[in-house]
């Protein structure tokens, strides 16, 4: 009895004491490495707005309650729109996706997935551009629909097929990011 | 006795070609030569500080708990390679996925950490794992240079094959993963025959 209480003990010690060992090395790991992955994340946003919106030539970033909206501009500093990163919950993982929209906030330009841990070979297709191109010019004032047959009405996108919970992860963390970005913009017009 | 723990992984006990072991990565991320050599460097680092670790602690982690001890290492070491790949090659995490991630769930590793390092000294674990992971990593170039030489006509993305020549597109697709992993294993089988 006294044998088995021992071993007991033991289990929950080894147990405690490894979770604990990783847990610090790992958060030492991260610690170190957060300032490069955020600048990373960075570039691929720059790299994004400027793949959507062709004709912008300059970017301000601008943070507005705690969020960055991104200022976008032609020559001159002609306000053409606004680009801001959305964040979700996927069917794996984290989504993260940046929109460009027009400077009256009523169609959008376009949409890239800047990080997304969909299954290979399905959700990932989120990442393709057929799919991603089906955003382009949709309305603003009502929400973007997501459907499984080809769209019949105005606003609408195609899921991609045995993807469906991606495709609509997306679409919702779009609809919720327009929503944000709209009441944010107000905000820095008051 | 510490020569052939390294060629076991290396050539008799291939763990791709011969345990078939490790088929998740092996089939997916061999789209391209840089893939696999990414994921062939990440899973030797992995398995060499996992059999590392797990053979100095072969005495103190009980019976019961060892495959949730082992676990939690190799899930440490694989989010170190995870959280490496992002900040210094961005370019290879995208591309590698969530397949990096996914090494924690590889069988190779956890297969070298219960059948060999967690019974064999410091030294011995080290060979094995060291033979294991660089034969890991030979059969994914391997497979991914066949892929992408037939696939898209380029090797590390340099063009080897004259332009009139019509990619086979499949050898990039999933169906070209299993006819190019059939045919090697039929290789290796009939190499084996004739020794």
């Amino acid at each position: 009895m006294k044998d088995s209480l021992r071993y007991n003990l033991r289990v929950i010690f080894v147990l405690t004491f490894a979770s604990l060992i990783c847990g610090f090395v790992l958060s030492f790991v991260f610690n170190s490495a957060k300032a490069k992955i955020k600048e990373n994340e960075k570039k691929d946003i720059y790299r994004a707005i400027y793949q959507i919106v062709d004709n912008c030539k300059n970017v301000k970033e601008k943070r507005i309650n705690e969020e960055t909206v991104y200022y976008l501009f032609k020559e001159k500093d002609e306000l053409i729109g606004y680009a801001y990163l959305s964040q979700g919950q996927g069917y794996q993982g984290k989504i993260k996706i940046l929109f460009a929209v027009d400077k009256s906030i009523e169609r959008l330009l376009g949409i890239e997935i800047i990080e997304s841990v969909e299954t290979p070979g399905l959700g990932s297709r989120i990442n393709e551009e057929d799919f991603k191109n089906q955003f382009k010019n949709l309305k603003t004032n009502v929400p973007v629909e997501c459907v499984k047959f080809s769209p019949q009405k105005e606003n609408q996108v195609q899921a991609i097929t045995s993807a469906t919970i991606s495709s609509r992860a997306v679409v919702s963390i779009l609809n919720k990011g327009i929503q944000s970005l709209k009441s944010l913009v107000k905000e820095d017009g008051k | 006795m510490g020569s052939r723990s390294f060629k076991e992984g290396l050539w008799t006990n291939h763990p791709i070609f011969r345990q078939l072991l490790g088929m998740c990565p092996t089939l997916a991320v061999t789209t391209t030569v840089l893939n696999g050599i990414s994921m062939g460097l990440a899973v030797i680092f992995v398995l060499f500080f996992s059999s590392l670790v797990v053979s100095l602690l072969r005495k103190v982690v009980p019976y019961q708990v060892r495959i949730a001890v082992y676990t939690i290492i190799i899930a440490t070491f694989v989010t170190i390679v995870d959280i490496f790949l992002k900040a210094n090659f961005p370019q290879v995490s995208k591309a590698l996925g969530p397949y990096v991630p996914l090494i924690i769930v590889n069988c190779i590793i956890l297969g070298r950490c219960e059948a060999f390092a967690s019974k064999n000294k410091l030294s011995l674990a080290l060979l094995d794992a060291l033979g294991m992971g660089v034969g890991f990593f030979w059969g994914l170039v391997a497979l991914a240079s066949v892929r992408e030489i037939l696939g898209q006509g380029t090797i590390l993305g340099y063009r080897i094959l004259p332009p009139s020549f019509n990619p086979l597109v499949v050898m990039i697709l999933p169906p070209g993963a299993f006819l190019v992993l059939g045919s090697l294993v039929a290789i290796m089988n009939r190499l084996e025959r004739v020794k």
